[in-house]
């Protein structure tokens, strides 16, 4: 029976929209509590070396400036690197920000500047002296793949990459072959909202920290390790995030700098940090990547090899899954596959929009593209003859996988079928016409998470945890979840997130959210339904005596009984007979906990197909990406509002990758030049023509009980390749190194 | 941003004096460029100047069947102005190829002369550079120099100046009038922004204290053949790689007189004279444009990362008095390339 309290699945606004339009959802840096105090950043201009001299004292003697804060006057702070190793740190020692006199990275943090206003902090910032001693850096990787080494496990969640078979036979059993390299560049993530921390001294060490994360307990544990703290200490609150794509998986450190000069001065302190010094940490790292492939007379793939190079900072083996997901996307026995890392003077790589995988899925569907091409088929057909029906990687079976439809349904919308082979075939007017493909593949995973719901006297819903919204649409589908599992209106439930007083939660990443919190709302709604059953035994209805959870339903804000729903009872009166102000429960993560120890059973994916069109001026090899279809498999989709949304952001960053985006370093500097938003380029409004979005009907009753797969990273997932391909069908030339700009095509 | 005093001005003259009596003052229009510069600490004047309550926002037609721009008109106001769209439509299409809506109605068409370069290095203060620091060196040569000149750079400075309505403006022999210590005179728009030379501090050729009042258009504008072609990294919003303004005056197919002027490419708007009298009394053809276009990069020089810019600036002229020559078939490639101003 249906309700029209059932709201999973049913396109729904945000219910944050208005606060974030109005101005009232508050940002990190938007607390003002009363006599804070500024922090401004001074960043290296050199990559390497040491720093001989800091003169603080014209600094310091500027009325208004409160401390200058530098490796000569830090306290001792905790010693071990576990201490400052966070949920989602690599490998590796930490950087610890104003530790000692060495320069890792250029930009690195190496004083605080604190004054009573931010303006006062920036000027003093500016006139401090700081001498150095430098050092020859490397930051070329292309100079550097010799020293390549295969990284341990440090990083959780990290596998190293598994061969089977035997490439070289299968190579040999080929009768087509391709073999080629391929390269991005780095790429800086760039939320619009800048990283900043507001920490509110409370008095003797307690502290409010209003900080920009993905994970509010993550900054809490952080902060609490390195500084000796509490958890009553450091409550840390992070209600709204403008934009996160992994950059605040990690502790940055505006955190350790905004809470050690609060601890040292004994007032509230906000440092927030320029749009040139979010070019100052984490990034996608550059990789090189080399793909070979074979196929038989019938196109059935008889041998990959994918092997990649990627660089990580001197301190900390930065690791994600590039070339993995070319042992599972496609049907194959022999496959070889390589992953190392090579050290730089860099800042350590970080987690960004389907890591790795968007890397690796560059090289793999450009090369399935040449591959298609050198075997004589359609790039589609290609695929589909290569259709894998068994994880061959983990052997095992897929929990559910209809990417055979995203192949239908996508390229029937596209109308690939009126695609013609022939690079340059095919026109409007004089311009040259394009049409390309690509996919991949991306975890569906869960992670333990508490939820709590709680029914107050009114008869109002809060459900809550301590997770994020980083723009995604968290509140949202949490609010959808509760409120149809309650059987209330959406304006009867609140859902409320981001401070470490609430249930714990993991950081908001690797597109688990959906479905770690959104189950976990269900238990604990459900264990909430089974105290409101009671109650209502309690009070002797007798329509309830004898009912099991089961026999009863929660609609209409009753709750009554399924066979019979006249037989009902009103929830805040349930409540209010309780003799409590609110009725409360909350879910257990230890199965979900028991689960993570368990071998899986089945292999659990969300995939995608896209397809591009571009057109291109033959003479002055401009690029327009004019039309993209992206149909994506990943489960149920509880918000095909919100849903569409994120792929169609997908879609634009992959965009984005092919034609533009990357972080380009001058080696002479060991330094990225274009640390802006002017010369960062990512597209405008005028860049980006039609997007579909197409979500296939997949139904999956083993991934978890909402069967939800999460949609946070698969749709960027070749999005870049098929550009790239879409660009060699309309012009012949066949670009390796991305981004395509102009003058690799000219 | 290092501390300043403000002070608005009341009258040009009150402006100049107020400049005159301060060392490293500077003028503020819109403050597009200045504000970001002082922010980065690249500029760090010690007096601002205000000059919003000057007036000198009027647009109006001269005796001479010319158009008189006031310098604190702003961008948006004027490539809006009817006259200029009905009579200069090439300084429209260049104007609203330069950066977004929200800057052009802030920025000022005197400072949009005044701008500064976007090469990177200028603007990072980690990194040496000439134009900010005279002799520290030029660290753009040799680096990465996507946005760096092809034409006219010197051993001391390969940077370009970044305005799109300049390039428009040199085409269109704009008189630029300017007020200052010593009176009032006027400039060539050819002769106001320079060649680094050994002296890349210098953008242009006002003596200090000097102030922009004025840009005057002669009466011919081209308005029925021309063409601004920007090519860029992305659709908006980017500076230049290459951006030409062709202008044409046609006879039948030939050509009677014509403008030819470059953004991108060199430390001022490129305008290349002998390129044009290449194009005059010609056929408007291929081969005629090709001629005009390889005459422009005679002696162009790449830096390495750009070197790609010489092929594009040549095949960006041809395209460009091609859209000039065929108006109306041009406006289909011409939306397809500035789809979006």
């Amino acid at each position: 029976m249906s309700h029209s309290t059932d709201y999973i699945g049913k396109p729904t606004n945000r219910v944050d929209g208005p606060a974030k339009v109005a101005g009232t959802a508050k940002y990190a840096a938007e607390f003002n509590v009363p006599n804070l105090l500024y922090g401004y950043v001074v960043s290296s201009p050199i990559a390497k070396g040491k720093i001989t001299k800091i003169d603080a004292a014209p600094v310091l003697a500027l009325p208004g400036v409160q401390q200058v804060f530098s490796h000569e006057n830090v306290p001792s702070l905790a010693w071990l690197d576990r201490s400052y190793k966070d949920d989602v740190a690599p490998g590796g020692s930490p950087f610890r920000p104003l530790h000692d006199a060495e320069i890792k990275f250029s930009q690195q943090p190496v004083a605080l500047v604190v004054a009573d206003t931010f303006e006062l902090a920036r000027y003093a910032a500016s006139i401090l002296h700081i001498e150095y001693e430098e050092e020859a850096h490397e930051t070329e990787l292309v100079k550097h793949i010799d020293e390549a080494y295969e990284p341990g496990r440090g990083k959780t969640g990290y596998k190293p990459p598994k061969s089977r078979g035997n490439f070289g036979k299968g190579w040999k059993q080929g009768v087509a072959h391709m073999e080629a390299q391929y390269s991005h560049h780095a790429q800086h993530h760039n939320p619009m909202e800048m990283f900043a921390s507001t920490v509110e001294w409370l008095g003797d060490k307690k502290l409010n920290i209003y900080d920009k994360t993905q994970g509010a307990f993550n900054s809490q544990q952080y902060v609490m390790k390195v500084f000796g703290l509490s958890k009553d200490q450091a409550r840390v609150v992070s209600k709204y995030t403008g934009g996160g794509f992994g950059s605040g998986l990690r502790p940055q450190y505006q955190l350790f700098l905004a809470v050690l000069a609060s601890l040292e001065l004994q007032r509230s302190v906000r440092v927030s940090l320029t749009r040139q010094q979010m070019f100052s940490f984490g990034h996608r790292p550059e990789t090189l990547q080399h793909v070979a492939l074979a196929t038989a007379e019938d196109g059935s793939l008889t041998g990959i090899n994918h092997f990649a190079v990627a660089e990580t900072s001197q301190f900390e083996d930065f690791t994600e899954n590039v070339v993995g997901w070319s042992g599972t996307l496609y049907d194959c026995k022999n496959v070889s596959l390589g992953y190392r890392l090579s050290k730089l003077d860099v800042y350590t790589p970080l987690d960004m929009r389907a890591p790795g995988a968007a890397s690796g899925s560059i090289a793999l569907e450009i090369a399935m593209d040449e591959m298609a091409y050198a075997a004589g088929l359609d790039p589609l057909e290609f695929r589909i003859r290569n259709y894998s029906d068994f994880d061959q990687a983990q052997d095992l079976p897929y929990s559910s996988k209809a990417l055979r439809k995203c192949y239908a349904e996508g390229a029937a919308k596209f109308g690939w079928d009126r695609r013609t082979a022939t690079p340059g075939s095919m026109r409007d007017g004089k311009l040259l016409v394009g049409w390309g493909m690509g996919g991949g593949i991306w975890d569906a995973s869960k992670q333990p998470a508490v939820a709590k719901a709680s029914l107050d006297a009114d008869g109002h819903l809060t459900v809550s945890s301590g997770t994020n919204d980083i723009g995604t649409g968290t509140y949202t589908i949490m609010t959808q979840i509760a409120a149809q599992s309650m059987g209330l209106p959406l304006d009867a439930v609140t859902f409320v997130l981001g401070d470490t007083e609430l249930p714990e939660a993991p950081v908001q990443g690797g597109s688990w959210t959906a479905a770690s919190i959104g189950n976990s709302v269900v238990e604990a709604c459900t264990k909430l339904g089974e105290a409101l059953l009671k109650q209502a035994q309690k009070m002797d209805h007798p329509a309830f005596k004898d009912a099991k959870i089961d026999d009863v339903e929660f609609a209409n804000g009753q709750l009554r009984l399924r066979a019979d729903a006249t037989q009902a009872v009103v929830l805040r009166d349930l409540v209010q007979a309780s003799g409590e102000p609110k009725m409360e429960a909350e879910n257990s993560t230890t199965l979900a906990k028991l689960e993570l120890l368990k071998p899986p059973t089945h292999s659990m994916h969300a995939h995608n197909a896209v397809f591009v069109e571009v057109k291109v001026d033959p003479e002055l090899m401009t690029v327009h990406v004019t039309r993209v279809v992206n149909a994506v498999a990943a489960g149920r989709i509880l918000n095909p509002k919100t849903a569409r949304s994120q792929v169609m952001g997908s879609v634009v960053w992959g965009i984005s990758s092919a034609l533009m985006e990357e972080s380009v370093m001058d080696h002479r500097f060991g330094r990225y030049m274009n640390h802006n938003y002017a010369e960062y380029h990512v597209p405008v409004n005028a860049d980006i023509h039609d997007i579909d979005v197409i979500f296939v009907s997949e139904e999956d009753d083993k991934v978890n009980p909402l069967g939800v797969k999460g949609i946070g990273e698969v749709g960027l997932l070749g999005v870049a390749a098929a550009v790239t391909n879409a660009i060699y069908h309309a012009t012949g030339q066949r670009v390796r190194d991305l981004p395509v700009t102009i003058d690799k095509l000219l | 941003m290092n501390t300043f005093t403000f002070s608005q001005a009341t009258g040009v003259a009150a402006a100049v004096q107020d400049n005159a009596a301060h060392d490293g003052a500077a003028y503020l229009g819109g403050g597009t460029n200045l504000i970001d510069l002082m922010k980065e600490n690249v500029a760090r004047p010690t007096h601002l100047i205000g000059l919003k309550k000057l007036g000198l926002d009027a647009i109006e037609n001269l005796p001479d069947g010319g158009l008189r721009l006031g310098a604190l008109a702003t961008n948006a106001d004027t490539a809006y102005h009817p006259e200029v769209e009905k009579r200069y439509p090439l300084l429209n299409q260049a104007i609203l190829a330069g950066a977004s809506p929200q800057l052009r109605n802030m920025a000022t068409d005197g400072g949009n002369l005044m701008q500064r370069t976007r090469c990177y290095y200028f603007y990072d203060l980690a990194t040496p550079c000439n134009k900010r620091e005279p002799g520290s060196g030029c660290s753009a040569i040799g680096g990465y120099t996507r946005v760096h000149a092809i034409l006219g750079a010197s051993e001391h400075c390969i940077a370009t100046h970044p305005s799109d309505m300049c390039v428009a403006l040199a085409a269109l022999d704009t008189t630029v009038r300017v007020s200052g210590p010593n009176g009032e005179r006027t400039i060539k728009f050819e002769d106001f922004h320079r060649l680094p030379g050994d002296q890349p501090e210098r953008d242009n050729t006002l003596e200090p204290g000097e102030l922009i009042t004025g840009l005057d258009l002669p009466a011919k504008g081209f308005e029925k053949n021309f063409s601004y072609l920007k090519l860029r990294d992305r659709t908006s919003y980017a500076f230049a790689l290459v951006s030409v303004a062709a202008a044409l005056e046609l006879d039948g197919n030939t050509i009677k007189d014509a403008r030819l002027a470059l953004g991108g490419v060199a430390h001022k708007p490129w305008r290349d004279k002998e390129a044009e009298a290449l194009l005059i009394g010609q056929p408007a053809t291929a081969d005629t444009f090709r001629a005009a276009a390889a005459k422009v990069l005679t002696g162009a020089k790449g830096q390495g990362t750009n070197n790609f810019k010489i092929e594009l600036a040549k095949r960006a002229i041809v395209r460009a008095l091609k859209q000039a020559t065929e108006m109306n078939q041009a406006l289909d490639a011409n939306a397809f390339q500035n789809s979006n101003p």
